[in-house]
């Protein structure tokens, strides 16, 4: 604690402790912390079933005792909050004439992480090159960034169907979907980003004689990788809704988007399924996001700056 | 090695009729008005003034970072547009300006790797530009893991690396305290010496001119002008000493007394320092 808070209150100019120890216990420390945050959601969700929920039976051996809620609330039923270990053990059951349902999850997550990863990177591709065009010509800026900003307001629920329609109905549509929501955070962060380096860096290269792609390769984009990054992080959380948004008109049975159109229509019988899938969901946006920070970390090695999460 | 000034070298930067007016919105402000100046091959010219006199503004129309209102500047007998294009010219201002995703020594490369040189070739510059600023074996460090001090000599090493016939540095050690710049000077001055290079060095500090300098360039303020300029007749090489010496007191009292009488005038400087500022790069 007191190390890594001496070492970000060094000023600027004094050489640092060498990272490696100091730079892992805040890893450790935030596992501890998210593990912490996880464990009060867990028992806030099991208080409000023991004070609201539908009755339920313990059994320890030969002992039972049957416990009923003080309260009855809607939200705290076994249909729309169900016992967290009927979720976790749901996972070891097999799904309809397939394997146990995490492993069914895990497959779907794997598919649907394919198909975001290619629309994300090329929602990135995008974003960055609509960006590096609207820093060099402000008549672009002005007559496309509202229309960019513009195409977020339309919901993506609308714009998907026209697209698996137009694309026919394959991964390739799905990923033209996320890279609808991806390309837009990234274009944003680019068009900031790429006009925040140093002006006086900027003369500097004007008195090396620098072109214009050299400024953008060894200035521009340079100084811009902490704001495409925390774009990027936003993009590939976004990438994943906008797969599975993409994968439920275009009918595609491998991917996260069926299981929630499947699961939806058994909720009333089971709703700790799609519980689960939304878990699976959940964990495929942070498993991707966490593989941009890893990114990040690499290419930003040595820079004083640590980027934030 | 030792500059001679009684043979006159050719001249590097001719300056002639220079004014330079910022439009604001309560009309022009004069910044520079009928600059003549002539700076030979091998000088150390130091312009001091008081703050709005338009030094800063006369060094970035010598590098064509800003240009003229009016009058000529040539650099190597070119326009000064042509020099720029030509790379005659290093810069160092007041801040290091190092890219922090750079290692020393990939920073030192940075004009080197625009202007196309090859890898065996940076390398070999810069590990020798390295050593003449006592940075040797600091080059795979990073920048902020270095002292304001070292910071600011990796970006002379870098302003020197593709041996431009020109540095011009505007302020470099303005940001440092005074131990660090009393020996930064005694480190130009062996590097302007060691390399031959001629250098127009724009400061507020009357000791760090004549120290450095072979010509003092005194400037007043509303509008910009050349007060006096005075000749620095000290011997190379100058050390630690020199600044014990008679003739450097008499020398800092001329530079004083033509200072004298020069006021500062807040509020005009700041608006030509905005003005410099919004102009930018553009």
């Amino acid at each position: 604690m007191t190390a890594s808070a001496s070492a970000t209150a060094l000023p600027p100019g004094l050489v640092a402790p060498a990272a490696g120890r100091s730079r892992r216990r805040p890893a450790l420390r935030q596992a501890f912390l998210l593990g912490g945050v996880l464990l009060l959601v867990a028992i806030a969700w099991e208080a409000l079933k023991w004070l609201a929920g539908d009755p339920w039976r313990i059994a320890l051996g030969a002992f039972t005792y049957t416990h009923r809620p003080p309260f009855t609330l809607r939200i705290a039923s076994d249909i729309s909050l169900p016992h967290l270990w009927t979720i976790v053990g749901t996972l070891f059951e097999p799904v309809p004439a397939g394997p146990p349902l995490w492993i069914f999850l895990t497959g779907a997550a794997l598919y649907t992480l394919r198909t975001a990863f290619v629309g994300f990177a090329a929602g990135a591709l995008l974003g960055l090159g609509l960006g590096i065009v609207f820093v060099h010509s402000r008549f672009l800026e002005r007559a496309l960034v509202p229309w960019v900003v513009g195409s977020q307001t339309v919901p993506i629920i609308a714009i998907a169907p026209i697209v698996v329609v137009a694309l026919g109905a394959n991964w390739v549509s799905v990923a033209v979907v996320a890279t609808y929501l991806t390309f837009f955070p990234v274009a944003i962060a680019a068009i900031r980003g790429l006009r925040a380096y140093d002006q006086r860096a900027g003369e500097l290269m004007r008195s090396y004689a620098a072109s214009t792609p050299q400024v953008l390769w060894k200035l521009r984009l340079p100084a811009s990788v902490p704001y495409l990054f925390s774009a990027l992080r936003v993009a590939a959380a976004a990438s994943v809704v906008g797969t599975i948004i993409g994968e439920l008109p275009s009918g595609i049975p491998e991917g996260l988007g069926r299981a929630v159109l499947n699961f939806t229509q058994y909720y009333v019988t089971s709703p700790e399924r799609l519980w689960a899938t939304v878990v699976a969901c959940a964990m495929t946006g942070l498993v991707f996001v966490g593989l941009i920070r890893v990114a990040e970390a690499f290419l930003t090695r040595g820079r004083h700056r640590p980027a934030a999460f | 090695m030792t500059p001679d000034t009684s043979r006159p070298a050719a001249p590097v930067v001719e300056i002639r009729g220079v004014d330079k007016t910022f439009a604001t919105a309560t009309g022009g402000v004069t910044a520079l008005e009928g600059i003549d100046l002539t700076i030979r091959a091998g000088e150390f010219v130091s312009l001091i003034g008081p703050s709005g006199c338009g030094k800063s503004t006369l060094l970035r129309i010598i590098g064509d970072l800003t240009g003229p209102s009016a009058g000529d500047v040539l650099v190597n007998g070119k326009p000064a547009h042509r020099a720029r294009l030509d790379r005659d010219y290093g810069m160092v201002f007041q801040a290091p300006v190092l890219m922090d995703w750079r290692t020393v020594s990939r920073n030192v490369e940075l004009p080197l790797e625009v202007m196309r040189y090859s890898k065996a070739d940076r390398r070999e510059r810069s590990e020798r530009l390295l050593d003449l600023v006592e940075l040797a074996e600091f080059g795979d460090r990073y920048p902020w893991q270095l002292s304001g001090g070292m910071q600011q000599r990796v970006a002379i090493a870098r302003a020197f690396a593709f041996d431009p016939a020109l540095i011009l540095m505007d302020e470099p050690f303005g940001a440092l305290d005074e131990m660090t710049r009393e020996r930064m000077n005694l480190e130009l001055m062996r590097i302007w010496r060691e390399t031959e290079t001629t250098i127009v060095f724009v400061t507020h500090s009357i000791p760090e001119a004549v120290f450095l300098s072979t010509r003092v360039v005194v400037m007043s303020a509303r509008p910009g002008r050349v007060n006096r300029v005075v000749e620095v007749d000290l011997p190379h090489p100058r050390t630690f000493d020199t600044r014990e010496e008679r003739r450097y007191f008499e020398l800092v009292t001329e530079v004083r007394e033509a200072l004298r009488g020069i006021e500062e005038v807040a509020v005009v400087d700041e608006v030509i320092d905005a003005r410099i500022r919004a102009e930018g790069i553009a």
